[in-house]
């Protein structure tokens, strides 16, 4: 029962490493640009909502319809002006300008916040549960969290597979010069790709922050649990994704349950292992351009 | 009236230069078929058109208007599409969603999903297949379907035949008669001078990136073309004739 129970909650917490990691995906997928500042903009989110909160009060669930539109316009033009210039600068310069952001973006947090760490109060929401047997409970949050994370991935599939903007992503991933080719417009896709990078990761940052404490520096284990789940899943593939970080919370969780201190360390053994004997990710034949 | 107007262009690729001072114009509703042999500058010709290569000199006018500073979406977007050698299809999209991708022109026009399968019915068979597992000539027509999907006045076709069997050819130019017979535009670039010879209402042939050769493709003769392609001679009599047809 003590595994079973490791086992749910492993999902659960895999849920949230899915909306942190299925932005980075879609802009892998999109442009082949890896956003190394990822996770911190989840957490400039989470600040962002405690600014929100401690200004005009009330529960900081309300936050999320702020946070969600600043994020993807935030995204839009970071895109338009700053990420599309650095594509154009070879295969370097979108690592080093990603990489000079997530330093920018933890040093301002410090010199404002503090290092200190925070967390986002939401009641009684955060220690209610329900029983699922006389064993296993599971968090009313953590379930909010993983239905959020398979309500993101399918609402961005189904976004992906029957608009218009999202043929025309699919196209771009797929092919960027026939892309251009068929009229479709290159600085506009990719902007709109980074837009919904940007909102799904704010959403992974409000939630992280409910969940757990954070601080100014945890956008740099947040990106790493969401690589490491992009990875086990298959790059540039939403549903790999998924799996990818449903595989990586069960991995946490029952490494957690043979050893506490050693949660971590388990998730990181299988996505090395997956790396080695899986490279391509469990879910390897589809890509992002596949419905 | 003339679509298309290259006005004294000069471009390069890297180092090299690849068209020299070419000039040419195109009217509306005309076919013109571009030959030469490889490194001659046809393709480079079709990128400047397209919008994928910007000229260092020159002008390129479309409709009378100076595009020369247009993206390629956006030549799209005015009615300027490109069939790409190779074919460049989305692979993992299906066949139905290559061609809607030609609807992001945002043009309207004739051309739909019916009209395309229409033209070639044996796509409509493969609408659901990944484009990337269709035969080189089911490939091709996909690629010129999506390239009507955009509704273009000017169809920018490049090696059209390369890879592909001597019938599916025939039947691809069939397919092409009867998109211009439509209205659109066509300009060619082939390696295959035969086809693109009996197809055409004007032809120019490039040699090191001018036209050394010009003229209704049944004023040329063998001889003034094979030496045309290969450089034998680059004094051609029938050169100021054609420039006045133009």
């Amino acid at each position: 029962m003590i595994w079973t129970n490791a086992v749910v909650q492993g999902l659960l917490l895999g849920g949230l490493y899915a909306i942190f990691a299925c932005g980075l995906s879609l802009m892998f997928g999109v442009m082949r640009l890896v956003n190394l500042a990822h996770g911190d903009l989840g957490v400039l989110g989470a600040y962002f909502s405690i600014i929100l909160v401690e200004h005009l009060g009330g529960n900081p669930l309300w936050t999320f319809a702020a946070v969600i539109p600043v994020a993807a316009f935030v995204g839009y033009f970071l895109q338009r002006f700053l990420l599309d210039h650095a594509l154009n600068g070879g295969e370097l310069s979108p690592i080093l300008v990603t990489f000079g952001i997530s330093i920018i973006i933890e040093n301002l947090l410090q010199q404002t916040f503090g290092a200190n760490d925070q967390s986002l109060n939401i009641g009684s929401l955060s220690y209610q549960s329900w029983k699922i047997t006389s064993d296993i409970y599971v968090g009313r949050l953590n379930v909010i969290i993983f239905v959020a994370a398979v309500l993101v991935i399918v609402g961005l599939q189904f976004f992906l597979s029957k608009s218009r903007t999202g043929l025309a992503l699919r196209a771009t991933a797929d092919n960027r010069r026939a892309a251009s080719l068929s009229g479709i417009n290159p600085k506009r896709t990719r902007a709109v790709a980074t837009a919904i990078a940007l909102a799904t990761v704010a959403v992974g940052g409000l939630f992280l922050a409910m969940r757990t404490s954070f601080s100014p520096t945890s956008g740099t284990s947040d990106l790493l649990f969401a690589f490491e789940a992009v990875i086990i899943g298959g790059l540039g593939n939403l549903w790999g994704t998924l799996i990818g970080g449903l595989v990586l919370g069960v991995a946490q969780t029952i490494g957690s349950q043979i050893n506490p201190a050693d949660g971590i360390l388990i998730g990181d053994l299988v996505f090395l292992a997956v790396l080695a004997f899986r490279p391509q990710g469990l879910i390897a034949s589809r890509n992002l351009a596949n419905r | 009236m003339t679509l298309l107007k290259l006005d004294s262009v000069t471009a390069h690729y890297g180092h090299l230069q690849a068209l020299q001072e070419l000039s040419l114009s195109l009217r509306e509703g005309e076919i013109l078929s571009v030959i030469g042999a490889n490194g001659a500058g046809k393709s480079t010709l079709l990128s400047i058109v397209s919008g994928e290569l910007h000229p260092r000199q020159g002008h390129v006018y479309f409709n009378d208007a100076d595009i020369t500073k247009l993206a390629p979406h956006e030549r799209v977007r005015c009615g300027i599409a490109l069939v790409p050698e190779g074919r460049h299809l989305f692979g993992n999209l299906t066949v139905e969603d290559n061609l809607l991708c030609g609807m992001a022109s945002k043009r309207r026009g004739d051309w739909d999903l019916t009209a395309v399968y229409d033209l070639f019915p044996f796509v409509k068979a493969r609408r659901k297949h990944r484009a990337g597992v269709l035969s080189g000539g089911e490939q091709q027509a996909v690629a010129i379907g999506r390239a009507l999907m955009t509704n273009p006045s000017l169809l920018l076709l490049d090696e059209v035949s390369l890879g592909l069997a001597p019938v599916i050819i025939k039947d691809l130019y069939v397919a092409l008669r009867r998109i211009a017979a439509e209205g659109t535009t066509l300009l060619l670039v082939e390696q295959n001078i035969t086809e693109a010879l009996s197809v055409a209402d004007y032809a120019i042939c490039l040699l090191e990136g001018s036209i050394v050769l010009e003229g209704v493709p049944t004023s040329l003769s063998q001889e003034a073309i094979s030496d045309a392609y290969f450089g034998h001679s680059k004094m051609v009599g029938s050169s100021s004739k054609a420039e006045s047809e133009l």
